[in-house]
């Protein structure tokens, strides 16, 4: 239970329909896209402005109260998970688009617009890339925080190519700008070290993006292939030849199979199904899709459609925007990883995927981003049958170490979160974990941003971090040396 | 690596600033250091360690040359998708740590956009990764953009990992005159709002030749074929002439010229590239200065300004810095004369980031063993 007298501070902030604080109302904040963590905050702020947001930072600072962000809550590894005694700060309220900049190709909104919201704000001739299939729900400011991907980051970038600067109410309630409209702003790209961090720096109140002018022609090729080895011949081949497609989506068996009985995506029933979307002029697009589609022939593709108009494109992507929910309808639950491998070492890593999977006598279904390698490897299971999520997990988790031994990464695009941070060590060594947290320790040396997720260990910052002391021995007449 | 650490331990122990360098093509950038003891150069961390085709990934030392590591990359038929200055001298540290980005941006992104890993080397002897050799990845920070255009003042590059692209099929260049630059900016931007895919695109101006646009594609031949019949379209009241030789090197002679002289860069918004061209003319004309600038579409230009003094210099700096200020642009003067930049700050403002800023350095580097005082506001 939360000290009234906090309480009564953070209520003078946002008001009473601002501050929640009943269990019930606790409850929808519990967790974030990954359920199978659940901590009840002590309350929850939903402030409205960025002067509301520093003012309950403040509070936070002062009263030692750590706060964990939070934008729509479609994370999947538990990046917004509640911390005990803590508050949670939802940015939900904060939804203005503040300035729509069509000739400089930028937008500038608050952490709560939704992804899709950006691409209508500038449609029809432009949309925001980064497109995580979540994208119709999920926040710019939790994009911000987990530098979200999506299907077409493989040409465009990542949500952090696409933020040019941010408004960043910093841990102690102070308020910086990092980046801008312009580029190369000098000092330190303390922008892109922010975006990403999941949480843990700091809270972004407005976002500068880049969007991106529609290319003149978009064409989605949907090929059926015997086995995902096969698909993935076709892919190493079309990267190979030199082209760089929009995005490249590979689904195995069960994925399809799930995506049908959701959706009824009507794809054909095969072992790997590749989805290749070219983009840009006309002329180029059609060059380049005539090379496409040999090389998928030649690698055993049995069927293969193009779509061409919208609603064709909309009809074939919407199977795989799908395909996470749709594992409800083949498995009562799953686990989704999101695991990186260098693309050649697909088939090596999908057979002893396979070879786990009949270890632990669960299901796999796989849903790649093929062209930059990035597996969603969906384990199925039963949480009614003893021992099953505990299986499940295992699985999981071997699938993550085998990625890394690939040569690969334990997450693409959904975050290190509180899912992963004990796997952080599998990737990376002491030295490299306590380089970051040095960078942490310069936002956040009091541990109240988000404190107990990425990392597997707290590093302890000094409690106050001196000032810059510019080097006692100054000379003159350096410059010579050069 | 192992001796990096080593000697930057030691020095950091007794006290000594160390610079790292590489080709040494921009160690004039920014200011002076406030005192340096070594010189710490990585001529000799010149491998390339790997090149995963396949991947489209190569991991390299921080002393090997752009050209070097280019060439390397083409055997396979790739690049690292970046055209930085002197690729012959440059070193990938060098231009990470400058952040020197060529024309390409336009397409490929910045080198912030193509790091995705490094190692680093801190002052305390601290070797650290970040990053990783697949291009999508979000584990942990995303050090590889902090280390990219810090100037050598956090910590000494001596790996990177790119993400590459394939080398184009075909590529041509375009190039439109006119008597003023305002029809050549305006194409720039409709350029930049139409649908052609360009990779490249500059305009260059001097107060004295025609001012001129230089727009590159990258393709098949069927879609370059297009794509030129399209630009002809957008640019039907212009002069269609022949770009000059290694047009898209042409910035690197803003370099050379009289002195004293002072060579900068600025970055305002696209639709403000032509107000601070104009800009520069007027401080260019009154009094007589000569100028030259070459910026790209992006808003990112380099200038050069001589003139009789430096005080003639900076007086135009001055003006030029507070016109790309007024429009949420910035100035910065990587090369002059010592004088001139003892008596302006050749960084700008670095706004309220300032203490934050302060704050990593002295996480990295507590004893300011590295490049002390080269940066924004003392860093």
């Amino acid at each position: 239970m939360m000290d009234p007298r906090i309480l009564d501070r953070f209520r003078a902030i946002v008001g009473s329909d601002g501050l929640l604080t009943e269990p019930e109302q606790l409850r929808t904040y519990e967790c974030d896209g990954l359920t199978n963590f659940r901590v009840l905050p002590s309350a929850v702020v939903l402030p409205t402005t960025t002067e509301q947001v520093q003012a309950t930072v403040r509070v936070c600072h002062e009263a030692h109260i750590p706060f964990v962000a939070r934008g729509s809550g479609t994370g999947l590894s538990g990046g917004a998970l509640p911390i005990e005694h803590g508050i949670v700060i939802s940015l939900a309220r904060m939804v203005r688009i503040l300035e729509v900049d069509i000739p400089n190709a930028r937008v500038v909104v608050e952490p709560g617009v939704l992804n899709l919201s950006v691409t209508e704000a500038v449609a029809p001739a432009y949309f925001y890339a980064p497109d995580p299939s979540s994208q119709q729900v999920c926040s710019i400011g939790g994009n911000v925080a987990e530098n979200s991907g999506g299907a077409h980051c493989l040409k465009y970038g990542f949500t952090t190519t696409h933020v040019l600067g941010l408004e960043v109410v910093l841990p102690d309630g102070s308020l910086v700008h990092l980046g801008g409209t312009t580029l190369d702003r000098p000092g330190y790209d303390l922008c892109g070290v922010f975006v990403g961090s999941e949480g843990t720096l700091g809270i972004a109140t407005k976002v500068i993006l880049r969007v991106v002018r529609r290319p003149a022609l978009i064409q989605t090729l949907l090929a059926a292939f015997n086995s995902t080895n096969e698909a993935g011949a076709a892919v190493s081949g079309i990267i190979a030849a030199g082209v760089l497609p929009a995005a490249i989506e590979m689904m195995d068996n069960l994925a399809i199979q799930a995506a049908e009985a959701a959706v009824h995506a009507n794809y054909p029933d095969c072992g790997g199904l590749l989805l290749v979307e070219l983009d840009g002029p006309a002329a180029e697009v059609a060059a380049l899709m005539t090379q496409v589609r040999a090389m998928c022939t030649s690698c055993g593709a049995w069927e293969i459609r193009v779509a061409q108009s919208e609603e064709e494109r909309a009809a074939v992507w919407k199977g795989r925007k799908a395909a996470f929910a749709a594992m409800g309808r083949i498995s009562p639950n799953y686990i989704v990883q999101d695991g990186v491998i260098p693309r050649t070492a697909l088939p090596e890593v999908m057979s002893e995927i396979e070879r786990l999977s009949r270890e632990a006598g669960l299901r796999v279904a796989n849903v790649f981003h093929a062209g930059d390698g990035n597996l969603h490897p969906l384990v199925l299971y039963d949480v009614r049958i003893a021992g099953q999520e505990r299986r499940a997990e295992r699985l999981a988790f071997s699938i993550l170490e085998l990625c890394v031994k690939a040569g690969g990464s334990i997450t693409g695009e959904h975050g290190v979160g509180e899912e992963k941070k004990a796997f952080m060590p599998v990737m990376f060594a002491e030295p490299d974990l306590d380089t970051m947290q040095r960078v942490r320790c310069a936002f956040d040396p009091e541990r109240l941003s988000n404190p107990t997720k990425v990392f597997p260990r707290p590093r302890l910052c000094a409690e106050k971090p001196g000032p810059y002391q510019p080097h006692p021995l100054e000379a003159a007449g350096i410059a010579q040396l050069f | 690596m192992d001796d990096v650490a080593t000697l930057l331990r030691d020095a950091s122990r007794d006290g000594q600033a160390v610079i790292p360098s590489g080709g040494g093509t921009k160690l004039d950038w920014g200011r002076p250091p406030r005192r340096a003891d070594l010189v710490l150069s990585t001529a000799r961390l010149d491998r390339v360690l790997e090149h995963a085709w396949a991947d489209m990934t190569a991991t390299v030392e921080a002393g090997c040359t752009v050209a070097r590591l280019q060439h390397s990359l083409a055997e396979h038929g790739q690049r690292l998708a970046c055209d930085p200055l002197w690729p012959e001298r440059a070193t990938i540290g060098g231009i990470l740590a400058t952040n020197d980005n060529g024309t390409l941006r336009a397409r490929f992104g910045g080198l912030r956009d193509l790091i995705i890993g490094v190692t680093l080397v801190l002052a305390d002897g601290t070797v650290a990764k970040s990053g990783g050799k697949v291009v999508k990845n979000v584990a942990g920070y995303d050090l590889p953009k902090l280390a990219t255009g810090s100037f050598g003042t956090l910590a000494m590059i001596t790996q990177a990992v790119f993400r590459l692209h394939p080398l184009p099929h075909e590529t041509r260049t375009l190039t439109f005159a006119a008597t003023r630059l305002e029809p050549l900016c305006e194409l720039a931007l409709a350029i930049q709002g139409s649908q052609l895919a360009f990779v490249s695109l500059q305009v260059r101006a001097d107060g004295a030749a025609e001012p001129a646009l230089d727009v590159r594609f990258e393709g098949t031949r069927a879609g370059l074929d297009s794509q030129q019949d399209e630009l002809l379209r957008l640019a039907a009241n212009l002069t269609r002439v022949d770009p000059p030789a290694a047009v898209w090197r042409i910035r690197e002679e803003l370099w050379q010229g009289t002195e004293p002289a002072v060579t900068g860069t600025f970055s305002v918004l696209p639709t403000e590239l032509q107000a601070l061209c104009a800009q520069l003319d007027e401080v260019g004309t009154a009094p007589a200065l000569g100028w030259r600038v070459v910026a790209q579409g992006v808003g990112v230009g380099h200038f050069r300004l001589e003139g009789a003094t430096s005080d003639a210099l900076v007086a135009a700096l001055q003006r030029l810095r507070a016109a790309a200020e007024r429009r949420g642009g910035t100035l910065v003067v990587l090369v002059g004369p010592e004088d001139l930049k003892a008596r302006l700050d050749v960084w700008g403002s670095p706004g309220d980031a300032l203490p934050l800023f302060q704050r990593v350095k002295q996480q990295l580097d507590p004893q300011g063993t590295l490049s002390p005082g080269r940066f924004v506001g003392g860093l």
